[in-house]
């Protein structure tokens, strides 16, 4: 890679995935994808997997598939197992002489499938340290079944399973911190990022991923205007709002070593990121504001806290 | 070569002869010794293997479903819940038709929780896809595991095979047995040579699409046309395992069925129980006989309705309880096997063994003599029974 980052080079190589597939207008999965993928050297190959989410729907529909490298998927909960069975089946083949070129391996899978329901599979296959790189695209409950809850929704999400009523404000719980307890994996290399800009925080981070050596992670923000009830339009606009408001921190943590890699400018109260989300609706309605106090602490106290590890 | 192993050696033995390119490793009793010998092969250089200690079953089999489709042979070993926890897996493993071979030790499925052998873990995945072969005995432990590979991985099959053996009864009771010297193995294996596979530099492959109306049910029917080819396939191969073993197999064991006016059909060790029992009973003038079967997937139904059609009555022996409320899963195959038949013979089950619930050839010669006043009385009721539960009162 060359030390400079230009997206102009980076957009005229070969795309990995290709257009046509059935992601909805507005939806950061794609992005996402395109852009982790991009990070690839253009003579390696790469076997993709993916859990059960709407990337998968969307990108293999038999008998098409969007994507120009091997690609795998079995099942939800189960892709983090599903690469390691892959990079173990390279290393035996090109221990026995039978695969000679370099594979890499990379899975995409959403926070459903991340924090919930494949949290196990990925603690294994982290912990057993296959060379592999895990993408987690986090647009925040499940998306694919309809707008259900998960542990990475965050509090007062409106859901399907997390309704609006008479007694209801959304979902309860705060969000998992899923890259803190990546980050006690002790793995060399774990980050946070979002398509964003140009693209070159996940462009790094993603190259890094990709070309270090054993287990990383990464999770990536993935707006989902259905989910999130945006005007589809809006994806980056939305993106950036949860950078400056912290609500998003990009940083890394590099064999341990936490860096931050964004430090907005003018830190944006969280209500400018609640605002032009329909989940968060109800948050602005008289009588609510203690949500949006609350909120703003949560978002606080976890930005002081990154900072602490940061040292920034 | 004569050896004294256990079921569970046996099958590592003949995996350290395979020398698989993948094995996915989880702990279950009583299949645990099979990832742990295997794993001192892998310890002392014996064998290459790439040996992956996941944190479950889910993923053993996610490993090895994965490891298949990317060009490499996979193995894995289990039991009872650890297979449970793979249900949802097989199906993935037989529809992306990838020739697993799965070690299933028999052990009943919780709860309440029990270790000892039963059929209920295996019997609750005959609908998965998967092709599956019992064992009577060490010998056919080791023997059904070699033949896996060269069933499983021909092209107009292509299916994941279980072989299955019962826990303790099988899997740690010592026996002689012959090896099959390694080279001899290697040779009847051959290389795993996919067609397409996920690491193949010539042509990447995409595996397990979102299949929708208007393809999964040429899909699903490509799959039950392979399980029907299977069949034959598991014949051609038990014809050349003959050849270098000296050990012929069949679809099931039929012992003396020639004259044979009542019959057992049972799965796994409790032939030897039964074998013993006719033994007696043949002194006894009693014409009895036994079909032991073998492969249960594909199930052999035409070929076990011509094997008891000259009986008069038939006991069915059901190792597992399927709570169907109208008898055990072997049952309800023989039944349908047998519905064809002009003249059938009477026809009850008798559901047995469950949780290492032990069985006797005494047991066994209680069924023939139930059996015998059947093909007089032609009074099958009640058709549906368990065998070898203590009543309420030898309880209290």
């Amino acid at each position: 890679m060359s030390t400079v980052y230009n997206l102009k080079r980076e957009v005229e190589k070969p795309a990995r995935l290709t257009g046509g597939h059935r992601l909805c207008a507005g939806c950061g999965a794609g992005v996402i994808v395109s852009g982790v993928l991009r990070a690839l050297n253009k003579e390696d190959r790469a076997v993709v997997v993916n859990a059960t989410s709407c990337l998968e729907v969307s990108t293999f529909m038999y008998p098409y598939t969007a994507y120009m490298d091997s690609y795998i998927h079995s099942a939800f909960e189960n892709s983090a197992a599903t690469c390691s069975g892959v990079e173990a089946a390279y290393n035996a083949l090109k221990r026995r002489g039978k695969v000679e070129e370099t594979v890499k391996f990379i899975t995409f899978a959403g926070d459903g499938g991340t924090y919930d329901i494949g949290f196990q599979s990925l603690s294994g296959a982290m912990e057993r340290g296959h060379d592999m790189v895990y993408v987690c695209y986090d647009n925040e409950a499940y998306m694919n079944t309809g707008i259900q809850r998960s542990s990475s929704t965050p509090r007062f999400a409106r859901t399907t399973t997390t309704p609006i009523g008479s007694v209801g404000q959304g979902k309860k719980q705060n969000k998992k911190d899923l890259v803190e307890i990546l980050v006690a994996h002790n793995i060399p290399y774990v980050a946070q990022t979002a398509p964003i800009g140009n693209f070159k925080d996940l462009h790094t981070k993603s190259y890094k991923a990709i070309y270090t050596e054993g287990p990383c992670f990464l999770n990536v923000l993935s707006p989902c205007p259905r989910g999130w009830d945006y005007p589809m339009a809006k994806l980056s606009e939305i993106t950036k709002l949860a950078m400056d408001t912290c609500v998003w921190p990009l940083y890394e943590v590099e064999e341990g070593v936490w860096h931050l890699s964004y430090t907005p400018k003018k830190k944006l109260p969280v209500e400018d990121f609640l605002r032009p989300q329909g989940r968060f609706k109800h948050m602005f309605q008289k009588g609510n504001e203690w949500m949006i106090e609350d909120a703003q602490a949560y978002v606080n106290q976890k930005w002081e806290r990154l900072l602490e590890h940061t040292g920034a | 070569m004569s050896n004294c192993l256990s079921g569970n050696e046996a099958v590592a033995y003949a995996i350290k002869q395979i020398n698989p390119d993948v094995m996915g490793a989880f702990p279950i009793t009583p299949s645990t010794e099979i990832p742990e010998y295997v794993a001192n092969y892998v310890a002392n250089g014996e064998v290459n293997t790439e040996y992956v200690t996941v944190e479950s079953e889910h993923s053993s089999m996610s490993v090895c479903i994965a490891a298949q489709a990317a060009g490499a042979r996979s193995v894995s070993a289990t039991s009872s819940c650890g297979l449970a926890l793979m249900y949802e897996l097989l199906y993935v493993a037989a529809s992306c038709r990838l020739p697993i071979t799965l070690a299933c030790v028999n052990r009943a499925l919780s709860g309440p929780i029990n270790i000892n052998a039963d059929h209920s873990d295996s019997m609750g995945a005959r609908d998965t896809g998967w092709i599956q072969i019992y064992a009577e005995n060490n010998q056919e432990a080791y023997d059904n595991f070699l033949m896996a590979m060269p069933i499983g991985e021909t092209p107009s099959v292509r299916l994941p095979v279980m072989t299955c053996m019962d826990g303790f009864i099988t899997s740690h009771a010592v026996e002689n047995m012959e090896l099959l010297e390694t080279d001899a193995v290697r040779k009847f294996i051959g290389e795993y040579n996919p067609e397409n596979y996920l690491l193949k530099r010539e042509n990447p492959l995409a595996v397990g699409p979102y299949d929708v109306s208007a393809y999964y049910m040429e899909h699903k029917v490509l799959e039950a046309e392979a399980m029907k080819a299977a069949k034959a396939r598991i014949l051609e191969v038990a014809a050349e395992f003959e050849k270098i073993s000296g050990r012929s197999y069949g679809l099931f064991e039929e012992y003396m069925m020639e004259d044979a006016e009542l019959a057992l059909v049972l799965i796994g060790s409790s032939a030897g129980t039964a074998k013993a029992a006719i033994d007696k009973l043949r002194a006894e003038n009693v014409k009895a006989g036994l079909v032991k079967i073998r492969v249960f997937r594909p199930f052999p139904g035409e070929e076990l309705a011509r094997a008891l059609a000259g009986t008069r009555a038939v006991a069915v022996m059901d190792k597992s309880e399927g709570f169907s409320a109208n008898g055990g899963p072997l049952f309800a195959e023989t039944r349908s096997a047998l519905y064809d038949l002009k003249v059938r013979p009477y026809l009850i089950d008798i559901v047995y063994g469950l949780g290492g619930r032990d069985v006797k050839t005494e047991d066994i010669e209680k069924v023939f003599g139930r059996l015998a006043d059947i093909a007089v009385t032609g009074e099958t009721q009640p058709v549906y029974t368990h065998m070898g539960q203590r009543s309420k009162e030898e309880i209290a």
